[in-house]
C-alpha cells in the first residue's frame, strides 16, 4: 500500500505529462489531460492492488500463506506492467474520461454493496452457530421448554458433566420470551399513551414557537445513551417501585421487571411522539375543515377522523417501538434479574433473552459450549422478529404516504 | 383556535360536548408536561448522584523517603496518618525510589486522596467508627484536609481504588474506537449514498440494497455485537476487546445513518444544478464531485456527527466483544485491549462501593456533555449552511 502511493503519483504525472505534450504539438485529445492522468493511475493501482487483495484473502482463509516479500514483488511488478500499458494507451482516440467514470461507478456500487454484505453475515454467522446449537437441541424443546437452566452444562465444559443428572441442562426459552415481552408491554404501556398524546398537543394545540421547542426537548430522550438509563432504572426507578409496593403492601423485587419496563418506556416516548406528530401533520388540513364543516369540536374531529385517519402511520410507530423495546439491551442487563421466571406479576425478578445473551457471552467458556451457542439461537430468533416488525412498519408507512401524497 | 358551536349555550349536550373538548386537551397537555417532568428529574437525579464526585478531599502530608518506605510505600508517611491516606497515593513511592535513588533521606511535602471512605464520610455519604470521625475532623478543622477539584478522575485510569479511578483509559478508548469507526463508515457510507442517489439505475439490485439499508438501521445493536464476535473475531482473528474490533462492530451500525442522511443531503440538492453542469459537459462524476458533493456537504457533515454520537453512547454491542476488560492504562494502539467510557460507567454501576457510584454519575455526566456538544454541533451546523432552494 505504501509502495503504492508514490507509484500513484508517478503514474499520474507521467500520464498527464504525455497527454499534455500531445496537446502541445497540435493534436486534439478526447479528454482532459489530468483525466489521462487518473487514468494510467487506475491501470496502474487496479490490478495491483487487486493481487494484495487476493493474496490478504488467501492468507486470512488459511489455504496459502504467501510470504509477504513474495506479494510485494509481484504486485510491484503488475503495478509497473499496469503503467506501461496505461501510458501507452495515452492516445488522442482513447476516451479518457468515460473510462474513468466506469470505474468509479463500479467502486461506488462496492460500496453500496458493502450494506448487502452485512446483512448476509449477520444472517450466515448467526444462522451459523444457531444450526450447531440446535444439532444439540431440538427446536421443539427451545421453543416450547419452560425451563431455562443452561448453568449445568457448564460443568460438563469443566469436565465434570458425570456430576450432572441425566438431562440435567435445559434449553427452554419460554421464560426468556415472556420476561422479554413482560418488559416490552410495561415499556409500550408507559410511551404509548405518553407519546401519542403529547404528539397530538404538538400537532394540533400547540402554537407554532410551543412545537418548535417541544419536539428537540423531546429528542433529548432519543439521544441518552441506555447505559444510561440502566443506570438510572436501577438507582433511581428500582427503590422507587420498591418503596410504593411496600406502601401497598406488596411484595417487590429489587430486580423486578416492572421499572426496567417504565424506564424503556420513557426511552421510547420520542420515538412514538415524534413519528406520530409527523403522520398527523400530513393529514390534508381538507379532512379537518370537512369535520369542522359537520359542526364537530376540536377533540371529537381528533379522535373520530385525524386518529383513524393516521391509524396505519401510528401503528408503524408503534411497531417501531416494540422492535427497539425487544432488542433493548443494557437497560434489562443493568436493572432486570438473571433468574428465568415464569409469571404474570410485573414486581417480582424476570430475565430477557437480551440478557442472556449477554451472560452467555461475557463469561469464561468456550466459544462453541452450548451456553454459547444458545445466544447465538437467541440472538437469531430476535434478529428475525424485529426484521419482520420493520418490514410491516416500513409497509403500513409506505401505504399511509401513497394514500396522501 | 377556539371554536363554538352552534345552538343554545345552554344545552346540556352541547355543554357535555365542551367539557369532554376540555378535558381532552387537558389529557394532551398533561402528556406532554409528564414528559417534560420525567427529562427534569431524569437530569436532576442525573446530576445530584454525581456532582460530588468532582470534588476530592485530600490531606497535607509529609513524604518521608527512608529505607522501610523503599519496599512498602506507606512507610513514607507518618504512622498515626496511614489509615487515612490513600493507599493508592503511596503505592508508587518505591518504584519512584527506585528511579530515583537521590530521593533516598529527603522528605517532601505533598497532598495526597485521602481513603475513600474518608471522602464519602465528609460527603455525607458513609459513616466511620466514631474515633476515626473524631480525629479526620480535627485534622480538617487544622486545614490538613482538604476539598479540591478532583484532578484524577480526568488523568487516571481504571483503579479498584474508588479513589484513584479515572475516566482517562476510557476517553482515550473511546477516541480510538470512534476513529476507528469514522475511518471506514465515512467513506463507505457517503460512497454508496452517492451511487444509490446519483448513479443507480432503477434495478432490482438497487431496491435490494436500498430495503436492505433501512433494514439495517433498525436491527438491535446488540445482532452487531453477535456479528462482530462470530466474523471479526472468530473468522478473521481480530484481537478481542481492541478497539479495532469495537470500531470495527460499530461502523456496521453507524453506516446505514450516514448513508440515509447522506442520501437526504443529496436529495436536497436541486436537479437544475446538476443539468446545468450536464450541459457545460461534465461527466457524471464531475457533476457529482464539482457540484453536488460541495453543495451537500454541510448536510453529510450534520448526519456523520449524529451517527459517530450514537455510536459513543453504544454498549452492548461492545460488551459482546470483550470491551469491558478493566483497563488501568490508556491503550497505546487500535490493537491493545481497551474500554470506553459507556463500558466503564457500566462497570463502575455494578460496584457496591458508594464512592463508585458517585464516579458512575460523573462519568454520566462527562458522557451527556459530549453527546450533547456533538448533537447541538450538529444542529448548529445544519442551521448555519441550510440552503433553502
Amino acid at each position: 500500500m505504501a509502495v503504492l502511493a508514490p507509484l500513484g503519483l508517478l503514474a499520474y504525472r507521467l500520464g498527464r505529462g504525455k497527454a499534455v505534450n500531445t496537446i502541445a504539438s497540435g493534436v486534439r485529445m478526447h479528454s482532459r489531460p489530468q483525466q489521462y492522468g487518473w487514468y494510467s493511475v487506475v491501470w496502474m493501482g487496479l490490478p495491483a492492488l487487486g493481487v494484495a487483495l487476493l493474496a490478504a484473502l488467501l492468507s486470512v482463509t488459511g489455504l496459502i500463506a504467501p510470504a509477504r516479500e513474495l506479494v510485494l514483488v509481484v504486485s510491484v511488478a503488475v503495478a509497473l506492467l499496469g503503467l506501461a500499458y496505461g501510458l501507452r494507451a495515452v492516445r488522442p482516440e482513447v476516451r479518457a474520461r468515460n473510462a474513468l467514470d466506469t470505474v468509479i461507478r463500479l467502486l461506488l456500487l462496492s460500496a453500496a454493496l458493502i450494506s448487502i454484505v452485512t446483512t448476509i453475515s449477520i444472517v450466515l454467522s448467526v444462522l451459523f452457530e444457531a444450526m450447531r446449537f440446535f444439532r444439540a437441541v431440538s427446536v421443539w424443546e427451545f421453543v416450547t421448554g419452560t425451563v431455562w437452566s443452561p448453568g449445568d452444562t457448564f460443568l460438563e465444559a469443566a469436565g465434570r458433566g458425570d456430576e450432572v443428572e441425566e438431562g440435567g441442562s435445559f434449553f427452554g426459552s419460554v421464560p426468556l420470551f415472556a420476561g422479554t415481552f413482560m418488559v416490552t408491554a410495561i415499556a409500550m404501556a408507559t410511551a404509548l399513551p405518553i407519546g401519542l398524546l403529547s404528539a397530538i398537543f404538538m400537532s394540533e394545540y400547540a402554537s407554532r414557537r410551543q412545537r418548535s421547542f417541544a419536539k428537540p426537548v423531546l429528542e433529548i430522550l432519543a439521544g441518552i445513551p441506555t447505559v444510561v438509563y440502566g443506570f438510572f432504572a436501577a438507582v433511581t426507578v428500582t427503590p422507587l417501585v420498591v418503596n410504593a409496593a411496600n406502601f401497598f403492601g406488596l411484595d417487590a423485587s429489587y430486580s423486578n421487571i416492572l421499572s426496567p419496563g417504565i424506564v424503556m418506556g420513557i426511552m421510547i416516548i420520542p420515538f412514538i411522539s415524534s413519528l406520530s406528530d409527523d403522520v398527523i401533520n400530513s393529514i390534508p388540513q381538507s379532512l379537518r375543515e370537512g369535520a369542522y364543516a359537520l359542526g364537530t369540536t376540536h377533540s371529537e374531529t381528533i379522535k373520530q377522523v385525524i386518529l383513524p385517519a393516521a391509524l396505519p402511520g401510528i401503528i408503524s410507530a408503534f411497531l417501531l417501538g416494540v422492535s427497539r423495546a425487544l432488542g433493548e439491551t443494557m437497560i434489562v442487563v443493568m436493572a432486570a434479574g438473571v433468574r428465568p421466571n415464569l409469571t404474570w406479576n410485573p414486581l417480582e425478578d424476570m430475565t430477557t433473552v437480551t440478557v442472556n445473551i449477554v451472560y452467555s457471552l461475557t463469561g469464561d467458556q468456550a466459544f462453541d459450549s452450548p451456553m454459547t451457542l444458545a445466544a447465538f439461537a437467541l440472538g437469531l430468533v430476535l434478529f428475525i422478529v424485529t426484521l419482520m416488525l420493520n418490514l410491516v412498519s416500513t409497509y403500513l408507512v409506505r401505504r399511509f404516504k401513497q394514500k396522501y401524497d | 383556535m377556539q371554536r363554538r358551536l352552534t345552538g343554545s349555550a345552554n344545552d346540556p349536550r352541547i355543554k357535555a360536548r365542551y367539557r369532554r373538548e376540555a378535558r381532552f386537551k387537558a389529557y394532551s397537555i398533561t402528556a406532554l408536561l409528564v414528559a417534560f417532568g420525567i427529562i427534569i428529574g431524569f437530569f436532576a437525579d442525573i446530576i445530584g448522584q454525581g456532582y460530588t464526585a468532582f470534588w476530592q478531599h485530600e490531606i497535607r502530608v509529609t513524604l518521608d523517603y527512608n529505607e522501610r518506605a523503599e519496599r512498602i510505600g506507606r512507610f513514607a508517611i507518618d504512622e498515626d496518618l496511614r489509615d487515612v491516606v490513600s493507599r493508592g497515593a503511596v503505592r508508587g513511592i518505591p518504584l519512584e525510589m527506585r528511579n530515583n535513588p537521590e530521593l533516598a533521606g529527603t522528605t517532601r511535602e505533598a497532598w495526597v486522596p485521602v481513603y475513600s471512605r474518608i471522602d464519602q464520610y465528609f460527603k455525607g455519604n458513609e459513616t466511620l467508627a466514631d474515633d476515626l470521625a473524631a480525629r479526620v475532623e480535627s485534622l480538617r478543622d487544622e486545614g490538613v484536609i482538604r476539598s479540591s477539584f478532583n484532578w484524577i478522575f480526568f488523568t487516571s485510569g481504571d483503579s479498584k481504588l474508588p479513589e484513584m479511578a479515572g475516566i482517562f483509559s476510557a476517553v482515550v478508548g473511546s477516541l480510538l474506537v470512534l476513529m476507528v469507526t469514522l475511518a471506514i463508515a465515512f467513506p463507505i457510507g457517503v460512497m454508496s449514498a452517492i451511487y444509490l442517489e446519483e448513479f443507480a439505475p432503477d434495478n432490482r439490485l438497487t431496491q435490494a440494497i436500498e430495503v436492505n439499508i433501512n433494514n439495517l438501521a433498525a436491527v438491535p445493536s446488540i445482532i452487531f455485537g453477535l456479528l462482530g464476535l462470530a466474523v471479526f473475531i472468530n473468522t478473521f482473528g481480530v484481537p478481542r476487546s481492541s478497539a479495532l474490533v469495537g470500531g470495527l462492530t460499530l461502523a456496521l451500525m453507524t453506516l446505514p445513518i450516514i448513508i440515509i442522511s447522506t442520501r437526504a443531503a443529496l436529495r436536497a440538492v436541486p436537479d437544475p444544478i446538476r443539468l446545468g453542469a450536464f450541459a457545460m459537459g461534465c461527466s457524471r462524476w464531475q457533476v457529482v464531485r464539482d457540484h453536488v458533493l460541495p453543495l451537500s456537504l454541510p448536510g453529510i457533515l450534520t448526519g456523520t456527527i449524529i451517527g459517530l454520537a450514537q455510536a459513543m453512547g453504544e454498549t452492548a454491542p461492545l460488551i459482546i466483544v470483550g470491551m469491558i476488560a478493566y483497563i488501568p492504562d490508556a491503550p497505546g494502539g487500535i490493537f491493545d485491549a481497551a474500554t470506553v467510557l459507556p463500558a466503564q460507567i457500566f462497570t463502575w454501576a455494578s460496584e457496591p462501593r458508594q464512592a463508585f457510584q458517585e464516579r458512575t454519575g460523573a462519568g454520566i455526566m462527562v458522557l451527556l456533555a459530549v453527546l450533547l456538544t456533538l448533537n447541538a454541533t450538529a444542529v448548529l451546523l445544519r442551521r448555519r449552511f441550510e440552503r433553502r432552494w
